[in-house]
């Protein structure tokens, strides 16, 4: 029982955090259409980013989170007004290849400044209180709280403000919205900042967590958040939020029951099985071409 | 036309700087060196590059070599393989087909060292690693013979795993071990193995024995695994990249057990990136930089001096391979691949800054010993040797 609350925490732990980068994919996806590779790589800037900020600014933590996503959201913005935007007509596959492309950019720039794997300073003071044999460390505690308070945030916005209910409407229809005076372009580059921004912030909980950085971080996780966002329903905001617990679970138990070699394995061919009977993800809604 | 203008200007860029890469007096010796330059070790590769352009400078200050009648320099051609197989690969095709090396030093981790090997040993080109502890490394992946081109500067990974599960049970009195390693690498896997099956037989119990995949980040599922198994110690035969992160989330999770390393832990970088979490563990490696020889001394002090570092393993271990390699080329008496082969598979024993390496007819692993080394406030230091 004690085993299992234990890797239920560290479920929740990975779970929050591949919830918080499955966000910025399914962002764009739904106002796009477009799957942004490059996310993965914004993470691992933000994580970046929160190493030299605590290294160099010496700041303490909530700023440090602060100018992390303010940060990581204007590289985003400014990735989507250079390489996206000229391309919002051309062919899906040809901004999908010029997302891997940033991606592969951001990776390489990184590791051309500077190869070695980078150790992010403690910004908190970590306890680990154990409670009956349960270890809970105070980062944990911090991970996860701040990862539901940012979704809970997103969740008001896109459903509450303004903004949000633009946001949603350019992603029913692409088309008809600027007639009605919504300011497309506006809308757009808030979506990507916002959807890197919060890449960033887990791109920060991830160094936090697991301190030792390097500039190839970003492509497995992105990945698995990516393929959370699929589970979820790409599109779906609230989907991806469930879709990364649901692979943070699947990963850490099948790694606590059965031997650790077929994590990998077994975790997929479960999503793979689920796919079959819901192809559009768990909230995802079937969305039929427009002829 | 703006455009074309642009693509032209950055092709001509492109265009001077392979140019300005080519160059050299074809009349000298040219070794070729492959090492994690970028990648996910690249302390490795800097410590090999350092070693190797030091041996190099060292060799050629001293005149170079004399075939005849004819003087000799060595050029040092260092190749990237950025932490990966096929670029190990390439990058070994690339010095023995157009660099035309007369032999190779390096790729370090075995991951990478096992394929270069397989493309040197058909090419007939002597390779050198200095740091692939891997049996395979040496062997025929096809009859399990000795390769005939292959050769190391370090102990395997057999003897590796003897020496830590021994010192384990006898000198730590520990019965119980937990082992976590990188299942997708050929290293971890080989030591790890080896580790279970000794401790095994010499009245230890392994208790867990739980795996992850290169880049995995997040231990948390196998550790917990693992503190239910309540082990006396945690063998993590893993990359100093990873060390760290497994023994900050093991502490996390309460576990306060020792933790015991290979020689992959012996890179300043684990220092760096542990901060006091490590101190107190203890870890096998090629050589102790704190109960140095005279000779190797010597070695050390040069090595401050010119990089302001200590030298790790894998520096004294590449400045061993060229050390191997030049006695090689001085009894071939030519620059000529098959002559510096046939020559260094006739060294009988070589003492090098690593130690007295002693070679067996025919194969290409010296026989050496080890040291345990134990992390003491932020320093290796000298704690056991291992005789052979």
């Amino acid at each position: 029982m004690v085993y299992i609350f234990q890797q239920a925490l560290n479920a929740l732990q990975l779970g929050s955090i591949y919830a918080l980068i499955a966000l910025g994919y399914t962002m764009v996806y739904g106002i796009l259409t477009m799957i942004n590779f490059a996310h993965g790589d914004l993470f691992m800037i933000g994580a970046f980013f929160c190493f030299l900020i605590a290294f160099y600014l010496k700041l303490s933590f909530v700023p440090t989170l602060l100018l992390t996503m303010i940060g990581v959201a204007f590289l985003g913005v400014v990735i989507e007004r250079l390489a996206y935007k000229p391309l919002r007509n051309a062919p899906r596959v040809s901004a999908i290849i010029t997302a891997l492309g940033v991606g592969l950019f951001l990776e390489n720039f990184t590791l051309a400044l500077n190869p070695y794997p980078q150790h992010v300073p403690a910004l908190i003071t970590d306890q680990t209180w154990t409670i009956g044999n349960v270890s809970i460390s105070s980062l944990q505690i911090i991970i996860i709280v701040l990862s539901l308070f940012l979704m809970l945030i997103l969740d008001f916005i896109v459903q509450r403000t303004k903004a949000g209910m633009a946001m949603r409407a350019i992603s029913w229809d692409k088309s008809i919205v600027p007639l009605m005076g919504v300011p497309v372009n506006k809308i757009i580059s808030l979506t990507f900042a916002i959807g890197t921004g919060l890449g960033g912030a887990a791109g920060m909980m991830y160094g936090l967590a697991y301190p030792v950085i390097d500039p190839y971080m970003g492509i497995m996780i992105g990945w698995k958040a990516f393929i959370s966002a699929v589970i979820g329903g790409i599109g779906n905001i609230r989907g991806a939020m469930i879709g990364g617990f649901i692979l943070g679970s699947v990963e850490i138990m099948v790694a606590a029951f059965l031997p650790s070699t077929y994590r990998d394995f077994v975790a997929f061919t479960l999503l793979l099985i689920l796919l079959i009977f819901r192809p559009y993800g768990i909230l995802g809604k079937p969305n039929p071409q427009k002829v | 036309m703006k455009k074309l203008y642009i693509l032209f200007t950055v092709l001509s860029f492109f265009a001077f700087l392979i140019l300005g890469c080519g160059g050299g007096d074809s009349s000298n010796i040219k070794v070729g060196l492959i090492a994690e330059l970028t990648g996910d070790i690249p302390a490795v590769g800097a410590s090999c590059k350092n070693a190797a352009q030091m041996a190099v400078e060292e060799i050629n200050d001293a005149g170079g070599f004399q075939f005849g009648e004819k003087k000799y320099k060595v050029d040092l051609i260092i190749e990237d393989n950025a932490g990966k197989a096929d670029q190990s690969v390439s990058a070994a095709q690339k010095l023995i087909t157009q660099k035309k090396v007369v032999a190779i030093v390096g790729p370090n981790a075995s991951r990478y060292a096992l394929p270069a090997a397989e493309i040197a040993e058909s090419s007939k080109v002597v390779l050198i690693t200095p740091w692939s502890t891997a049996p395979k490394a040496t062997l025929d992946s096809k009859t399990g013979a000795s390769k005939k081109y292959v050769f190391r500067s370090c102990f395997i990974d057999p003897f590796q795993g003897r020496v830590l599960a021994k010192f384990t049970l006898e000198n730590l009195k520990f019965k119980k071990a937990a082992v976590l390693y990188d299942v997708a690498s050929e290293y971890n896997k080989g030591i790890a193995e080896i580790f279970k099956e000794v401790f095994e037989k010499n009245g230890g119990k392994v208790v867990a024995f739980e795996t992850y995949t290169t880049n995995d980040k997040d231990f948390s599922s196998q550790l917990t695994k693992i503190k239910r198994a309540t082990p006396q110690i945690i063998f993590l035969p893993n990359y100093y990249s990873e060390v760290p992160l497994q023994i900050q989330q093991a502490k996390r999770l309460g576990i306060n057990v020792p933790f015991i390393g290979s020689d992959s832990w012996g890179s300043e970088e684990l220092l760096k990136l542990c901060g006091n979490d490590c101190n107190d563990y203890y870890f096998s490696a090629h050589y102790a930089a704190d109960a140095a020889t005279p000779a190797t001394k010597k070695f050390i002090d040069n090595y401050k001096a010119k990089y302001g570092s200590t030298p790790d393993d894998v520096a004294a271990l590449t400045y061993d391979s060229f050390g191997l390699l030049w006695q090689a080329l001085k009894s071939a008496g030519k620059n000529d691949r098959q002559a510096v082969r046939d020559a260094l598979a006739k060294i009988p024993q070589y003492d090098g800054v690593t130690g007295t390496m002693q070679f067996k007819e025919g194969s290409g692993d010296p026989i050496k010993s080890a040291v345990i080394l134990k992390i003491i406030d932020g320093k290796f230091t000298w704690f056991a040797n291992a005789k052979p």
